[in-house]
């Protein structure tokens, strides 16, 4: 019983996975992004925009794992 | 082969990072002592560690000379499209996080070591199985191939004599790993993490510096190297997908992953693990000052030689030195998980599937004597096949690989993929994938695709794996109506 509850409860913010979808969208269409200007420092847009998709993956991804690890924390 | 004189400062240097990491390493064998004659305490370090040795474990894992020296080559030699590491980082964690920790429980409940373990105890398919452990093994061979090549090139540059060299790394990191497992890669990955970070942290700083800054270093590189050539949109996002999904299916990925104490531990490395990506996406930016510094690579290793010969010429020497033993100790705590990973797969999923009556004990064994002979093989093959071999058998590596994420991914993901299913997928992605490998003449992962006049470049591995995961969902699908047919036939008789 406990075992059922615990995946009852594991099912619930699934709806937080689909924040995944943000950092793909944000890099699987080049054209959004291949271009030169604004510079930072004198870095292309092109490059900084990148770095920055790549932290903000790690951002989303830890707001996930809060959304759904507090849950799993309580079921265990 | 390029005679150089040997540079007296920078050898010194490199030969006493090699002292530092085989004291630590020979320490790893009493540290958090257990029975190294047990596998999971030789191969995975007793599936112990936590957040952040698992840290220092993975980033040794994915960022390998790969990334210290191909992909910087690639914006040296090419431009921009060698940033598509970092979309394809992007995508490696988001899969990290989704599918890895299923995997880690899994193998943690039932005790596998390797991805063929999963896929032959899930379907209980040998041929299945023994189609990952092959494309496993033969895609890790050439992986650590190119971790030779990176300790080759950063010999090169200062002069050593190339031969002795790796052979003396390589004898080194093969008695440290013998002994000490998986255990010393992690110890070693974390001296390897300082010395990377310290020259990755000071050239971004100096480097621009010494050319005027970043606008003015910029302003010397090619306009056209600065964006995405036509038409190969398709052909960086395809990169990135690709390799993206890919990575994970590496054997010894899996095995950074499986050394950690929880699934959480690998959920939490996915939040954290972009970092190192930050880093890589700084050395890339190397690959552009390498260009405005007007570096001339020797002709003998041409791009891949950009970064190396950037650091030997901008930096002091013993700096130099320094940079250049963090990129070679960078390439050797991959080539240390590579071999264990590899040696797993034939001791566990090769030997012990033709003698099931093999004990555990001699299981380590073969595992232990199977990682000597996969290293000393890479450096064999690194020094008598010529360089361009390394480097395309890589890309093929990396299209093989991604044809197993049916039987792995989709088989963790949902229980009711039938083996048949998953095997003839394989094939038809392994066959499509190769076909279009030997057609770009083997030396490109990418190949036109298109109808008409619409044409685009892409990774060969992507429609590989849309073929074979194609194959795999339509006899998914005829082998389920078939089997409700005979359910039914069953009922109303």
């Amino acid at each position: 019983m406990g075992q059922v509850e615990g995946e009852v409860r594991s099912q619930r913010r699934r709806w937080a996975l689909f924040l995944f979808v943000l950092p793909v969208v944000a890099i699987v269409y080049p054209p959004l992004y291949d271009r030169v200007h604004p510079t930072v420092g004198g870095v292309p847009f092109f490059v900084w925009y990148q770095l920055c998709v790549v932290v903000f993956g790690g951002a989303v991804t830890g707001i996930v794992y809060l959304l759904r690890g507090a849950e799993r924390a309580h079921a265990e | 082969m390029i005679v150089a004189a040997i540079q007296t400062t920078q050898a010194i240097v490199i030969a006493a990072s090699f002292a530092v990491i085989t004291a630590v390493g020979l320490y790893a064998g009493r540290w958090r002592k257990a029975d190294l004659h047990d596998l999971d305490e030789w191969a995975l370090g007793g599936r112990q560690f936590g957040g952040v040795l698992t840290w220092f474990l993975q980033g040794g894992s994915v960022y390998t000379t790969y990334s210290f020296v191909a992909v910087p080559a690639l914006v040296f030699g090419a431009g921009a499209i060698g940033f598509f590491a970092l979309p394809y980082l992007v995508i490696t964690y988001l899969v990290a996080f989704l599918v890895v920790p299923r995997l880690w429980q899994l193998a943690h409940d039932r005790g596998y070591v390797t991805p063929s373990d999963f896929v032959r105890d899930r379907f209980k398919s040998r041929w299945l199985a023994a189609a990952v452990t092959l494309t496993g093994i033969v895609a890790t061979m050439p992986y650590v191939a190119l971790q030779v090549y990176g300790i080759e090139i950063c010999m090169a540059q200062i002069g050593l004599p190339v031969q002795a060299s790796l052979w003396t790394a390589f004898a080194l990191l093969a008695v440290i790993t013998y002994l000490a497992g998986l255990r010393s890669a992690t110890l070693i990955a974390v001296v390897k993490d300082v010395l990377i970070w310290v020259t990755v942290v000071v050239a971004v700083i100096y480097i621009p510096l010494h050319l005027g800054g970043y606008g003015h270093a910029f302003s010397k590189v090619p306009a056209s190297k600065l964006l995405l050539p036509r038409r190969m949109d398709g052909d960086y996002v395809t990169l990135a997908i690709g390799s993206g999904l890919a990575l994970f299916l590496y054997p010894h990925t899996l095995t950074g992953a499986l050394a950690s104490k929880s699934r959480f531990v690998v959920q939490r490395n996915s939040i954290f693990l972009p970092v190192y990506t930050v880093m890589l996406g700084l050395l890339a930016i190397l690959g552009y000052m390498a260009i405005a510094d007007g570096i001339h690579p020797s002709a003998h290793y041409g791009n891949n030689a950009a970064v190396p010969a950037l650091l030997d010429q901008v930096f002091p020497a013993w700096f130099a030195g320094f940079g250049l033993a963090s990129i070679a100790i960078g390439a050797l705590v991959p080539a240390a998980m590579m071999a264990i990973a590899a040696a797993n797969l034939f001791a566990r999923n090769v030997w012990r599937e033709l003698r099931p009556d093999t004990s555990p004990h001699r299981q380590t064994q073969v595992s232990k004597l199977a990682s000597l002979v996969v290293k000393f093989g890479a450096v064999g093959f690194v020094l008598a096949a010529p360089t361009t071999y390394v480097v395309n058998f890589q890309l093929a590596a990396g299209v093989w690989i991604l044809q197993t994420l049916p039987a792995v991914f989709v088989g963790i993901l949902w229980r009711k993929l039938p083996a048949r299913a998953a095997l003839a997928g394989w094939t038809v992605g392994i066959g499509y994938g190769t076909y279009l490998l030997v057609r770009a003449g083997f030396d490109s992962s990418s190949a036109s695709f298109g109808v008409g006049s619409h044409h685009t470049q892409l990774f060969i591995g992507v429609p590989a794996l849309v073929a074979n995961l194609l194959v795999t969902g339509g006899i998914t699908l005829v082998l389920r109506l078939r089997g409700k047919e005979s359910l039914q036939a069953i009922a109303t008789s």
